[in-house]
């Protein structure tokens, strides 16, 4: 008993206080979200909803609801923009990775420029831009709204899981008769693969999420998932709302268990570097 | 050697800047089919630039490379017939260590029975055997250094380079692997240019040593020949000639006069020189100590110092001795001196240089600076008179 004592921390309780208040922080909205995905009727002043069912998600599922058309443009976007970011992110990270660029911070740099002014401003000019030579409103034309916002994640990570590749691996297999390309897709590339899935994995997710640049080029003609979300959550109709942003949920919690599984900490204190 | 035939790994002229920081400078070297050259330095002299010039990382400012008498110069690394092994080892490690070591035939299109069985010959020849399934990451630096070696080896190459490879290792596994890598470089007729820091490594492994100093070649001979005959006072300490004394004397008909001076006798040496200050090197084991009154030896070649020893230690098998040379003169200098028993501290001593067992080369103030023309011409005149 004597011991049990001694070794409870008199900081317990102020510990536990903040803890628990960062949990319901961080879990409380989440709960509220999940209550709301289920709550057939839920109205003031009740603290639960007074109803439960799956009613909303068979119209969210419905072909009249939009839901799955979304749910297909937006993933079918976040892929091409995936793969679109990672074409050219691969070659330029390999590249401010391997030369020693003497303006590497400054490239590094410019891929923010897009972040640096309000998107709005940018993504209405695009708009404009994209009117004139047609690809407003087309799936081609979300993708590379996509990718110019994706690209900061993709080709800051690819540099830094590069220039985690110890060049004298890459050198080795020349020295022993492999041509560079092939020294780059046996050596290199696999050993940069995790930090590369992660960069694919954050353009993934910023892609779902984006919402300007998709209402600007995309809507009304490509309807994406936060566009349907915005739509039914300024309507009121939570229960819409609420499941669209758990669909969106589901990528960004698989992303944080493969960040988790395969990305090094070496990888990771490259970023940026 | 015929004038009209080229070494088989002939380098003329090679010459590497790094921005405006000249690395070598106009280096000209010949390498032998199945010879074994080690290049030493200290570190920053260019021998791994000198390696990395060789292996194609580095396409010189001007000069060529050639390997059996085709221009490589301005050839890929993997199109040289070459390979390079790594100080870090440079093995990779998602691959295992069968694939590590098959990997450069797998590039050359063998078939899978083919490199399996080629695979498992080198793994004999290195020990390696039952290892053959693991990561790198799960060997022993021992071990994966014989990975290394064994995937340079697996190719055939022509020419092997090493850089530095033993200097991650412990001492004793570095003494047989020494012994290792020499006796199949000797077996498989294989070219090798070793870099190393380590003279005892260069002079156990190599058939000839190429000691770099600041970019250029300053001495190329046989082990003995570095280590006995050293070209310059920089070769001289690099080879373990320590001990430093500046003395003056006169050019005299057969050699050079040493003149007697506060704690040293007159003597004779072959070497032509200009009068005037000389610096003289020699190794702690090349010395006799006798007592003061020792008589001057007959043959007037043998150099005489006076002084006292001022301290002993006992680093194994002999006594080392600092000696203090001139009675408290200002200008003295002390030495280390071996001798078989001890003599004891405050003692007065003579301490005996046989003939050739002492360096003489112009002090550094009389002599040319080393990076001038008349010094490498000079020197390359020396090698020639080796080489005859």
């Amino acid at each position: 008993m004597s011991t049990f004592l001694s070794r409870l921390d008199p900081w317990w309780l102020p510990r536990a206080l903040v803890l628990g208040a960062l949990a319901f922080v961080i879990f409380g909205p989440l709960a509220n979200l999940l209550l709301w995905t289920v709550a057939e009727k839920w109205y003031f002043p009740h603290a639960l909803p007074l109803e439960f069912g799956f009613s909303y998600w068979e119209r969210v599922f419905s072909p009249r609801g939009n839901a799955v058309e979304s749910l297909t443009n937006s993933i079918v976007v976040a892929l091409l923009t995936v793969v679109l970011s990672l074409t050219l992110a691969i070659p330029a990270g390999y590249a401010l990775a391997r030369l020693k660029l003497p303006l590497r911070g400054l490239v590094l740099l410019a891929f923010l420029i897009p972040q640096a002014f309000p998107n709005l401003t940018v993504y209405v000019n695009i708009a404009r831009l994209f009117y004139v030579v047609g690809l407003n409103g087309t799936i081609p034309g979300v993708v590379l709204v996509h990718t110019t916002h994706g690209l900061v994640y993709a080709v800051w990570i690819a540099t830094a899981a590069f220039a985690a590749v110890d060049a004298e691996l890459e050198e080795a297999a020349r020295s022993i008769g492999a041509s560079g390309l092939r020294a780059f897709f046996d050596v290199t590339l696999p050993l940069a693969l995790p930090g590369l899935l992660a960069s694919a994995i954050f353009v993934f997710l910023e892609s779902l999420d984006e919402f300007t640049g998709s209402y600007f080029v995309g809507a009304p003609d490509v309807n994406m998932l936060p566009l349907l979300l915005y739509t039914a959550g300024a309507g009121g109709n939570y229960q819409i709302a609420s499941i669209t942003a758990l669909l969106l949920l589901i990528p960004s919690i698989g992303f944080m268990l493969v960040v988790e599984r395969f990305l090094k900490v070496d990888v990771l204190a490259r970023v940026g570097r | 050697m015929d004038a009209s035939e080229r070494p088989f790994l002939d380098l003329t002229g090679v010459t590497v800047s790094y921005g405006s920081t000249r690395v070598l400078e106009g280096i000209d070297l010949g390498i032998g089919k199945g010879e074994f050259v080690a290049l030493l330095g200290a570190s920053g002299c260019g021998k791994t630039t000198l390696l990395r010039t060789i292996a194609g990382f580095i396409v010189p400012d001007a000069g060529t490379v050639s390997v059996g008498g085709h221009d490589v110069t301005r050839l890929p690394p993997d199109r040289r017939g070459m390979a390079l092994m790594f100080q870090s080892y440079a093995l990779w490690p998602h691959m295992t260590v069968a694939q590590n070591i098959g990997y450069g035939l797998k590039l050359r299109r063998q078939s899978r029975a083919d490199i399996a069985r080629r695979v498992g010959e080198i793994a004999a020849m290195l020990g390696l055997q039952g290892l053959e399934a693991r990561k790198p990451a799960s060997l022993s630096g021992g071990q994966r250094q014989r990975v290394a070696l064994g995937r340079s080896l697996a190719v055939d190459p022509e020419i092997l380079l090493l850089d530095e490879p033993l200097s991650n290792l412990d001492a004793r596994i570095r003494l047989s692997l020494r012994h290792e890598i020499r006796t199949l470089q000797q077996r498989m007729g294989i070219t090798a240019v070793h870099v190393t820091h380590d003279r005892e490594e260069a002079m156990v492994m190599a058939d000839s040593i190429v000691i770099l100093d600041k970019g250029r070649i300053a001495q190329r001979g046989t082990p003995e020949e570095v280590y006995n005959r050293p070209a310059s006072a920089f070769v001289a300490a690099f080879m373990g000639a320590e001990n430093v004394l500046t003395l003056s004397g006169s050019a005299s008909g057969e050699g050079f006069a040493i003149a007697p001076g506060p704690f040293n006798a007159g003597c004779l040496v072959p070497d032509l020189l200009p009068t005037g200050g000389v610096e003289v090197r020699f190794r702690a084991e090349a010395g006799t100590l006798g007592p003061a009154d020792a008589p001057p030896p007959e043959d007037g070649r043998t150099l005489r110092l006076a002084g006292h020893v001022v301290s002993t230690s006992y680093p194994g098998g002999i006594w080392r001795h600092a000696v203090r040379l001139g009675e408290g003169a200002a200008d003295g200098a002390t030495v280390l001196v071996d001798a078989p028993h001890p003599v004891a501290q405050g003692q007065a001593v003579s301490v005996l240089l046989p003939p050739d067992t002492f360096f003489v080369f112009p002090a550094a103030g009389d002599a040319p600076p080393p990076a001038s023309d008349s010094r490498s011409g000079d020197r390359r005149r020396r090698l020639e008179v080796q080489q005859a």
